[in-house]
C-alpha cells in the first residue's frame, strides 16, 4: 500500500475513533444540564442520581475526545501539509475561532463543572454545565462549518494555487452547513437517547429499580422516539442538498451508474466498479427518483457522467458509500422502530413495568448511535473523494511525502492503542452501571434546594 | 520596524509572538501536569490520588494551550507547519499516543474497577513520560535545525531527559505549593533531586545554540547585544542558587513560600524560552523559513486576530477564575 491510502486509512482511524466521543459529549452536556434543571426545579434526588451517574461517562468521554482531537491537529501537518498550505487561509481561521471561542471555554469550566459543585454557589456550577455543553456546541459548529466548506466550497478565490478567503459570510454559511450541523447535531442527541436508554435498560436487568434509572429509561426513550424523524427529515433534506451540489456521491449512494430517469431504490446490490453495473440487484421501481426528486420519472444522475474522456474516474469508490449509506438508514429504521415501540411499551407498562424483551434490545442498541454516526460520516467523507476540498483540491495532492513505511508503523500503533481504550471504555461504562444498580451511592452530601442555605459548604477556617 | 504599517510584516510579527506565547505557557502549565505523572511512580498509594487531585481542574485546560500553539503554528505559518511537523513525525507519534494515555488514564484510574488502578496509574506515568520525552527530543531536534544525523539525534536525546526531569522538577515545585505534611516534605526531595535536569537542560541549550549557526552566535555575542542580554543568564543564575538555597529549607511554619519554588521554576523557564525566541527570531523553521516568508495572507491572519483580542483575554479570565476557584492544598477529587 502507498502512503496516500496508508495516510487515508490513518487518518480515517483517527477520526473515527474522535468522533465516538464527541457524539456522546455534545448532547450529553445539555443532557446533564437538563438533569441538574430539573433537580434545581423539583429538589427530587432522583434527578441528581442520574446527574452523578452519567456525569462520570461525560468526564471520561470528554478525556477521550480531547486526547483524540488533539492527534488530528498534528496530523494535519504530519499527514496532509497540502491541505493547510492550498486552503489554509480559509481553514485556518475557523480552526483558530473553534480552538478560541469553544476549546478554552469547555476546557476550563469543566474543571469546575466536575469538581467545583462543593467551592462554588449552585448557580456558578449550572452556569458552568451549561458553558460547557455551550462550548461543546459551539466546537460542532466550527468543525462542521470547515467540513462543509470542503464539501461546497464558496467565498474564495485562487491566486497562485493558493486559495484566499473573499466572502466570510458566504464561507461560513456554505450551500450544505446548515443540513450538516442540524443532522450532526440530531446525530449526537439520537446517540445519548439510545446509550441512556440502553445503559438504564441494562441496570433495570440487573435488578435495578430505583427512581432515577426509571427516570433516565423513561428520558432515553422519549428523547430517541421525538429525534428520530426529525433525523430522518433533516437527512432526507441533506440528501437533496448533496445532490444538487455533490451530484457523483448521491449516485454512488444509490448505486445509480447511468443517468436516466424512472430510477429504481436499490435495496441490496454488489456494486461492481469493474463492469460499472450492479450484481444481485434487489430493488424497489421508481424509487430513488421518487425520493430524490418527488417523481417518479425523475432524473437522477449516475455514475457514468464522472469518468474523464481519458477514463480517468472523478467519483469516489462506489462499494463503501454504497454499503455504508445502506448501515446508517438501516440502523436508523431500527431505532425508529424500537423508540416508538418502545414509547408505546412506556404509555402502556410504565418504566417501571417494562418487559425483558424491549429492555434487551435497548440494552443491544446502546452504542446503535455510533454505528449510525460513523456510517453516515464515511458515507460523506469517502462520497466527496478524489476530492478533499470539492474540485479545489484532491486527496493525492495534500498528502505528505512521508514513508509509506512509517505512516504503516505508526498507523499499527494507533489502532492498537484504540482497541485497548475503546474495550476500557465500554468496560468501564458496564463496571459503572453494574456499581450503581448494587447501589452504592454517587454522593454522600446533602443539596440544598433553591433558597436554602448549604452550611456545610462553610468548610472551617474559611 | 513600522509597527502598524505593513500588515505583512507586522501581522506575521504578532502571530509568531502569540505562537510564542502559547507554547510557552504550555510548557509551564502542561510541564507541571506532566511532572506530578513523571512523580507517580515515587508516591505511595494515597499520594498518588492527592498528585492527581492536584493537578485534576487543570489539566485539560492546560493541554488545549498546545492544541491553541499547534492551531496557529496551522493557521499563520502553513508551509512551516508542515515542515515541522513531517520532520518530526515519530516523535510527534509517540507524544500523541503519549498524551493519549496520559489523559485517559486520568479518567480510568478513578473510575475502572479497583484492581485495574494501579495499572492505570502505570499508564498515566508512561504516557506523562512518553509526552515529555517526545517533547524533549523535539526541541533538541528544532535547535538542530530539524535533520537527522546521529550528533543531532544524540544531542536531541540529552534534550529529552534534561526536559524530562525539568518537568518533573516542576511537578515537584508545583506539589510543594499544593499539597501539604509528608507528601509536602516529599516533594520537596523531589525537588532537590529533579534541579539538575533543569540546570543541565537550559545549560546545554544555551551552550549548543549559539554553535549550530553563526548568525546566531553573532546575535549573542557581538557588542552591545551582549550588555542587553547579560540579564538573562544573570536572573537565571540567581533563581537557581534561589532554588538551591530555598529547597534546603523548605517547608517552613505556616506554609510560608511554599509558593516561591514553583514561582521561581516557572521564572527560569521564562529565561530560558525567552532566549531560544531570540536565538531563532525571524525563523520559524530554523535558517530555512522566515515568518515572514511562511506566513498566511494578511486577510485571513487579520480576521484571527481581531476574535483573538476580544477571546483571548476572555480565556485568560475564566483560567484565572479556575486557578482562584481551586486555591489552597489540593483535596480529594469529588463530583460533589
Amino acid at each position: 500500500m502507498d502512503t496516500l491510502l496508508l495516510s487515508r486509512i490513518q487518518f480515517g482511524a483517527n477520526i473515527s475513533f474522535h468522533i465516538l466521543f464527541p457524539t456522546i459529549t455534545i448532547a450529553l452536556g445539555w443532557v446533564l444540564l437538563f438533569f441538574k434543571l430539573r433537580f434545581n426545579k423539583t429538589g427530587d434526588q432522583k434527578w441528581m442520581d442520574a446527574y452523578m451517574f452519567w456525569v462520570k461517562i461525560f468526564a471520561l468521554s470528554f478525556a477521550m475526545g480531547v486526547v483524540s482531537g488533539i492527534t488530528m491537529s498534528f496530523q494535519f501537518g504530519t499527514n496532509w501539509p497540502g491541505f493547510m498550505e492550498t486552503v489554509g487561509n480559509v481553514a485556518g481561521p475557523l480552526l483558530a475561532y473553534e480552538i478560541m471561542t469553544a476549546f478554552f471555554l469547555e476546557a476550563v469550566f469543566l474543571g469546575i463543572m466536575l469538581f467545583g459543585a462543593s467551592r462554588v454557589k449552585n448557580w456558578v456550577h449550572t452556569l458552568a454545565t451549561f458553558l460547557v455543553a455551550f462550548g461543546t456546541t459551539m466546537s460542532t459548529f466550527w468543525i462542521i462549518v470547515l467540513n462543509s466548506w470542503m464539501h461546497t466550497p464558496q467565498g474564495f478565490e485562487v491566486i497562485d494555487g493558493v486559495v484566499h478567503a473573499t466572502n466570510w459570510m458566504e464561507i461560513i454559511f456554505n450551500p450544505s452547513m446548515p443540513y450538516r450541523f442540524v443532522h450532526m447535531m440530531l446525530a449526537s442527541g439520537l446517540t445519548v437517547a439510545f446509550l441512556i436508554a440502553g445503559i438504564s435498560a441494562l441496570r433495570m436487568l440487573w435488578g435495578d429499580r430505583g427512581e432515577a434509572v426509571k427516570s433516565t429509561l423513561r428520558f432515553g426513550i422519549i428523547t430517541g422516539a421525538v429525534l428520530i424523524p426529525l433525523q430522518i427529515l433533516a437527512g432526507d433534506m441533506h440528501g437533496l442538498n448533496t445532490l444538487e451540489y455533490q451530484p457523483a456521491k448521491v449516485a454512488a449512494m444509490e448505486g445509480n451508474w447511468e443517468t436516466q430517469s424512472n430510477v429504481p431504490l436499490v435495496l441490496f446490490a454488489v456494486p461492481n466498479q469493474e463492469t460499472r453495473s450492479n450484481d444481485f440487484e434487489i430493488s424497489i421501481p421508481n424509487g430513488a427518483s421518487l425520493i430524490l426528486t418527488h417523481k417518479a420519472d425523475g432524473v437522477v444522475p449516475g455514475l457514468n457522467d464522472f469518468v474523464g474522456e481519458d477514463g480517468e474516474i472523478l467519483h469516489p469508490r462506489v462499494a463503501p458509500v454504497f454499503y455504508a449509506f445502506r448501515i446508517m438508514i438501516g440502523t436508523g429504521v431500527a431505532m425508529l422502530l424500537l423508540s416508538w415501540g418502545g414509547a408505546f411499551l412506556l404509555r402502556r407498562y410504565g418504566a417501571g413495568e417494562m418487559p425483558k424483551l424491549p429492555l434487551l434490545a435497548f440494552t443491544a442498541m446502546s452504542f446503535s448511535g455510533w454505528i449510525a454516526t460513523l456510517a453516515g460520516w464515511y458515507t460523506t467523507e469517502i462520497g466527496r473523494q478524489p476530492w478533499l476540498v470539492q474540485g479545489v483540491l484532491t486527496t493525492k495532492d495534500a498528502v505528505s511525502d512521508v514513508p509509506a513505511s512509517m505512516v504503516l508503523s505508526t498507523l499499527i500503533g494507533y489502532l492498537a492503542i484504540y482497541a485497548v481504550l475503546i474495550v476500557a471504555y465500554i468496560g468501564v461504562i458496564t463496571y459503572l452501571a453494574r456499581k450503581a444498580t448494587k447501589g452504592e451511592p454517587f454522593s454522600n452530601r446533602r443539596y440544598p434546594r433553591r433558597g436554602e442555605v448549604n452550611i456545610a459548604t462553610l468548610q472551617p477556617g474559611e | 520596524m513600522d509597527l502598524f504599517g505593513d500588515p505583512a510584516v507586522w501581522l506575521p510579527w504578532t502571530f509568531a509572538a502569540l505562537m510564542g506565547l502559547s507554547i510557552l505557557i504550555y510548557v509551564v502549565l502542561d510541564g507541571f501536569d506532566l511532572g506530578v505523572g513523571l512523580l507517580m511512580p515515587l508516591a505511595n498509594d494515597d499520594e498518588k490520588d492527592r498528585l492527581v487531585a492536584s493537578i485534576g481542574p487543570f489539566w485539560d485546560a492546560n493541554e488545549t494551550w498546545l492544541v491553541l500553539a499547534v492551531g496557529l503554528l496551522l493557521v499563520a505559518f502553513p508551509p512551516a507547519h508542515g515542515a515541522i511537523l513531517t520532520a518530526l513525525y515519530l516523535p510527534v507519534f509517540v507524544m500523541l499516543i503519549g498524551l493519549i494515555l496520559r489523559g485517559v488514564s486520568f479518567e480510568m484510574r478513578a473510575k475502572a474497577p479497583l484492581s485495574q488502578k494501579a495499572a492505570w496509574n502505570g499508564a498515566f506515568f508512561a504516557g506523562s513520560l512518553m509526552a515529555s520525552l517526545s517533547q524533549g527530543f523535539m526541541l533538541g531536534m528544532y535547535i538542530m535545525g530539524l535533520t537527522w544525523t546521529l550528533p543531532h539525534v544524540g544531542f536531541a536525546v540529552l534534550t529529552a531527559v534534561f526536559l524530562t526531569v525539568g518537568y518533573s522538577f516542576i511537578g515537584a515545585a508545583w506539589l510543594i505549593w499544593k499539597t501539604d505534611g509528608d507528601l509536602q516534605q516529599h516533594a520537596v526531595r523531589w525537588a532537590k533531586g529533579g534541579i539538575w535536569g533543569l540546570i543541565l537542560g537550559i545549560g546545554a541549550i544555551s551552550l549548543a545554540t549559539p554553535f549550530v549557526s553563526f548568525r546566531i552566535f553573532e546575535k549573542w555575542f557581538s557588542w552591545p547585544e551582549i550588555g542587553y542580554l547579560s540579564p538573562l543568564p544573570i536572573l537565571s543564575l540567581a533563581l537557581v542558587g534561589y532554588l538551591w538555597w530555598k529547597l534546603r529549607r523548605l517547608p517552613f511554619v505556616d506554609d510560608r513560600w511554599a509558593w516561591t519554588p514553583f514561582a521561581a521554576a516557572t521564572g527560569l523557564f521564562v529565561l530560558a524560552y525567552g532566549g531560544l525566541a531570540y536565538s531563532f527570531y525571524p525563523y520559524v523553521v530554523p535558517e530555512q523559513i522566515t515568518i515572514y516568508d511562511a506566513a498566511s495572507a494578511p486577510e485571513s491572519l487579520m480576521i484571527i486576530l481581531v476574535g483573538t483580542l476580544f477571546v483571548l483575554p476572555a480565556i485568560a479570565g475564566y483560567t484565572v477564575l479556575s486557578y482562584f476557584i481551586f486555591r489552597g492544598k489540593a483535596t480529594e477529587l469529588r463530583y460533589d
